[in-house]
């Protein structure tokens, strides 16, 4: 691809997102969806397509799909109809997947989100569907045969997809994140990514920059970390763009990408794809939803991300970026105004600015480091504020309050045992400081004949020492003033 | 003589001490083993197991449980899954599976505590009109044993005519329970798509199947049908809706019932034929009914339509059948392609393979709008003849087969002949109403059927109608020569 390749032509993404719905049982049986159980312990047989046995709809499912369905605006199908999808593979026991086909139980919605520069775009969702997953085919340590593990078959999924809205791979990142957020704040979906709960495929093509018409894609298969949609995604346009720039053609085909080369290899062409002779399931009665169930669903909406962004940003003056990354989980979100409302309690509101600070500074990379969810965070939201309270009384610096965190961290203590127990508390008596202030000077006549005689740089020399000799505890201002009054010759 | 005797004096014998279960079923037990060599009608028999469930149903009794099924034996068509004991479906596919639990039908009918003897021969996964599609050979029809007992529930209906069991359970997806009923001389109720359970049925055309009885009167098939009627959370499509009394209504008067006759059902039926349907209309004349010709227009459709469907779902539901979990597996598979082509193509008989193909044929991209989607507005159609006909009169009428049983071989090489057989019988399934046949005379000593399809949940009025008729007459009680001892 030429430099200028990028500005000739013109990316085209929709995606097809797969979340796993955090369903207690699977959508047509009766068995567990837990992770990481012992293969086939959890496929009943129903899952295992047992001559004679039927499949009944978990209405749990249902009642999911219709909250997606609300918090994107969509309209919710009131007949929606499950279908069967038929191709024959080992891990698909019946010979068929029941899926959503023609009538889906979400029809066209919509999503804001925002972009890197802060700019807000709308990427249009055309449906979301049910249907359940299949099981999985197991090829290693099982010498020349293939083993099959069905405790994932018959997971119900909710399959989001989207218009083909999104023009470049950050962008595809940045849907997918937002949808991400959506469907853990909706509480339908662990959005557990390693444990495949949350995967999505890409459909890929070029245009040249001002035509209509849609290139022929390529659709990339089981993408599972944000990070391969985007290498994905890139590296598929790099493919496309080359092959069109050198003569050829896109063929319409299904990729995957390997992670471990960075590359798509083709799977398989429209040509040998499978004819799944969708038809009508008879053994499921069509789904219908009347308004009372969909106002019930409603009602259990919550406060969904967008909302919550638009009002940490209104009510604690924070920046849209601030108020966005705050509002990034429930979790998060409900954390940060623990913390404020245990401030404002004793404190003005007005430090929000400070809790969000420190929520997204040193509490992020505290977890981060420690590899920690928000839920499980070593300082709880009350330990927090306790020090954030000693801030904005003054009773240690900003600095020090860092040291306190750190030790509130590994020890488990409220910061005021710490800043007793450790003697941080700051120094704001002036005549203590000036006492040190006087030492220092004393102790460096050279460095106060250079100051006085013009090397202002100095300065900051002085203010070192002085809070060295002090531990760090001197209030920082106070300091400042009484030594430029001292090395200036006043008193 | 304890199998000419109908269900309710089998049961007041039980009551009364007079027999015990243990002893009726050894009776049948031996019936079967004298009886079905020459039948070929039951493919398992499970006398241990039956002598145990009767052991345990007299213990029951002892206890002061009643109950009309108590201790009652019957045979369970091969194609109900029966718990630790072989279900075939009548195909090599599964000669070797056990089914581990019970279908819906099964576990009701041994909760009532009635005893299983064993599993009756069918068609190949119910496929069939005449059971010569069996992987385990063709039935023998009690009546001539050179002529086929008609299909798919041919073991049934050949080993309730032959007395070797009070009753037995049937499918029904386009005529199964009715034709072979009508071709062996028993009564043989289909009832509404959903009110019996298909849990544990082996599905052939989901939206067309429905369990059965087989029975020698409308009255015993009441006592039967009660038992394994009713909702079933398990079967998304079985309906919620209460099971009436069927037989507190047996014997209610006819009088004022609008019947009506099919015309379409008398286009080139033979004279014979046709008198014995119209002597069975002056009876219910005489009972105080009121019979009126009725059309159906699209009825006619039935058999192109049903061929449609019916493959088109049972196409999808056989590709469970792969080699991969259960079942037949070919020796030695190269690959996985290899894996499911011969498990399939050696599982699988001619009529089954067919039926696929057809099936995959009309879902097809590029066909499936002229065929599956055409044949579901047809099969609309049927449905609102039958709903406009059911505003008129209360119950249709009309033969069930088109003629009497016919000679084993005769039309196994003809698909589309044999197809015709169903001719009759198709409608009520396209449409999920119930129907019944009941014997209502003979063509050439072999036994004719009267057939009467009702709207939506009305079985206790075909019942009924049924239960009416058997009184005015005995056809119900001929046993086929030889049968009788």
């Amino acid at each position: 691809m030429t430099a200028a390749g990028l500005n000739e032509w013109e990316v085209v993404i929709g995606l097809e997102i797969h979340a796993q719905l955090a369903t207690k049982s699977k959508i047509f049986s009766g068995s567990a969806t837990a992770y990481g159980a012992p293969p086939n312990t959890q496929a009943s047989l129903v899952d295992l397509a047992y001559p004679g046995v039927l499949p009944v709809l978990n209405a749990e499912a249902v009642r999911m799909a219709v909250k997606f369905g609300l918090s994107i605006n969509a309209e919710v199908a009131r007949r929606s109809v499950f279908a069967r999808k038929n191709y024959f593979y080992p891990d698909l026991p019946k010979g068929y997947q029941i899926s959503q086909y023609e009538l889906p139980v979400v029809k066209q919605g919509k999503l804001a989100v925002m972009l890197d520069d802060g700019a807000v775009k709308t990427i249009g969702v055309t449906r979301a569907h049910l249907e359940e997953d299949a099981g999985k085919s197991l090829h290693e340590g099982l010498g020349t045969g293939s083993g099959i593990d069905l405790n994932r078959a018959g997971t119900p999924l909710l399959e989001i997809v989207s218009e083909p809205d999104m023009r470049s791979a950050k962008e595809a990142v940045a849907y997918m994140k937002k949808i991400h957020t959506l469907v853990r704040y909706l509480e339908i979906c662990d959005g557990n990514m390693q444990e495949g709960s949350f995967r999505c495929d890409a459909n890929v093509s070029v245009r040249p920059r001002g035509r209509e018409k849609f290139g022929t894609r390529a659709e990339i298969k089981n993408l599972n970390s944000f990070r391969f949609v985007e290498k994905a995604i890139n590296h598929e346009v790099s493919r496309q763009i080359d092959l069109l720039e050198s003569g050829g053609t896109v063929v319409q085909e299904t990729r995957l990408y390997d992670s471990d080369k960075d590359e798509t290899r083709s799977m398989r062409s429209k040509e040998e794809a499978n004819d799944y002779r969708y038809f009508p399931d008879p053994d499921l009665l069509p789904v219908e939803i009347d308004e009372a169930f969909i106002d019930a669903v409603r009602a259990t909406l919550p406060e969904l991300p967008d909302d919550k962004a638009a009002r940490f940003a209104r009510d604690f003056s924070l920046s849209a970026y601030d108020a966005g990354v705050l509002s990034a989980s429930r979790e998060l979100g409900a954390y940060f105004e623990a913390v404020v409302a245990a401030l404002s309690a004793s404190h003005d509101a007005a430090h929000a600015k400070l809790a969000a600070n420190w929520v997204m500074g040193e509490l992020s990379s505290a977890l981060n480091r420690d590899n920690l969810d928000i839920t499980v965070s070593r300082i709880v939201p009350a330990q927090l504020s306790g020090l954030l309270a000693r801030i904005v009384d003054q009773t240690i610096s900003g600095k020090i309050a860092k040291e306190v965190f750190e030790a509130m961290w590994s020890e488990g203590k409220t910061a005021d045992a710490i800043i007793e127990a450790k003697g941080l508390r700051q120094i704001t008596d002036s005549s203590a400081i000036e006492g040190v202030i006087d030492a220092v000077i004393a102790a460096n006549p050279k460095q106060l004949a250079d100051y006085r005689s013009g090397k202002d740089k100095l300065f900051g020399f002085f203010v070192g020492q002085a809070m060295k000799a002090t531990g760090g505890k001197a209030n920082p201002a106070q300091l400042n003033e009484l030594l430029k009054r001292k090395l200036g010759g006043g008193q | 003589m304890l199998h000419t005797l109908s269900i309710g004096e089998l049961g007041r014998s039980l009551d009364s001490g007079q027999i015990s279960s243990v002893e009726l079923t050894r009776h049948f037990l031996g019936r079967i083993e004298r009886l079905n060599p020459a039948l070929n009608a039951l493919i398992t028999l499970t006398a241990e197991l039956a002598l145990a469930a009767a052991a345990a149903a007299d213990a029951r009794r002892a206890a002061g449980e009643r109950g009309p099924l108590l201790g009652i034996p019957l045979i369970h068509k091969d194609i109900f899954c029966t718990d630790g004991v072989r279900t075939s479906c009548g195909s090599r596919m599964l000669d070797n599976f056990v089914a581990p639990y019970d279908a819906t039908v099964v576990a009701r009918l041994k909760e009532a505590g009635a005893v299983m003897l064993g599993k009756a021969n069918m068609d190949e996964f119910a496929m069939g009109s005449s059971n010569e599609t069996s992987y385990y050979g063709p039935v023998k029809n009690p009546w001539d044993t050179t002529k086929v007992p008609g299909g798919s529930s041919g073991g049934s209906a050949a080993a309730t005519a032959a007395r070797l069991a009070p009753f037995a359970t049937g499918t029904d997806t386009g005529g199964s329970i009715r034709q072979p009923a009508a071709l062996t001389g028993v009564t043989g109720v289909k009832p509404t798509y959903g009110r019996v359970s298909r849990y544990g049925m082996i599905a052939f055309a989901s939206s067309l199947d429905q369990a059965g009885v087989f029975a020698q009167s409308a009255a015993d098939a009441a006592v039967v049908l009660q038992a394994m009627a009713g909702f079933d959370p398990r079967d998304s499509t079985s309906i919620d809706a209460p099971v009436p009394d069927y037989s507190a209504t047996l014997a209610a008067p006819l009088a004022g019932l609008k019947i009506g006759l099919l015309r379409e059902f008398f286009d080139g039926l033979e004279a014979r034929n046709s008198a014995l349907i119209h002597d069975a209309l002056k009876i219910y004349r005489d009972l105080g009914a009121q019979t009126v010709e009725v059309s159906l227009p699209h009825l006619p459709l039935s058999v192109p339509t049903y061929y449609v469907v019916a493959p088109a779902e049972c196409s999808s539901n056989l590709s469970r059948f792969d080699g991969v979990r259960y079942g037949y597996r070919c020796e030695k598979p190269k690959d996985l392609l290899d894996l499911y082509t011969r498990s399939r193509g050696e599982g699988f008989g001619a009529e089954v393979k067919r039926r696929i193909m057809t099936g995959t044929y009309v879902l097809s991209a590029g066909y499936f709008d002229a065929y599956y989607l055409k044949a579901q507005k047809v099969r609309r159609l049927i449905t609102d003849d039958f709903r406009a006909a059911f505003g008129k009169v209360d119950l249709l009428i009309g033969p069930t087969t088109p003629t009497p049983a016919f000679a084993i071989g005769a039309k196994i090489n003809d698909p589309v002949t044999m197809y015709l057989n169903d001719i009759y019988t198709i409608g009520a399934n396209l449409a999920g109403l119930p129907g019944l046949s009941l014997p209502c005379g003979f063509v050439d000593g072999l036994p004719m059927g009267l057939q009467l399809i009702g709207p939506h949940f009305s079985e206790a009025k075909l019942l009924n109608a049924a239960h009416r008729f058997q009184e005015s007459t005995d056809w119900h009680r001929r046993s086929p020569p030889g049968y009788e001892q």
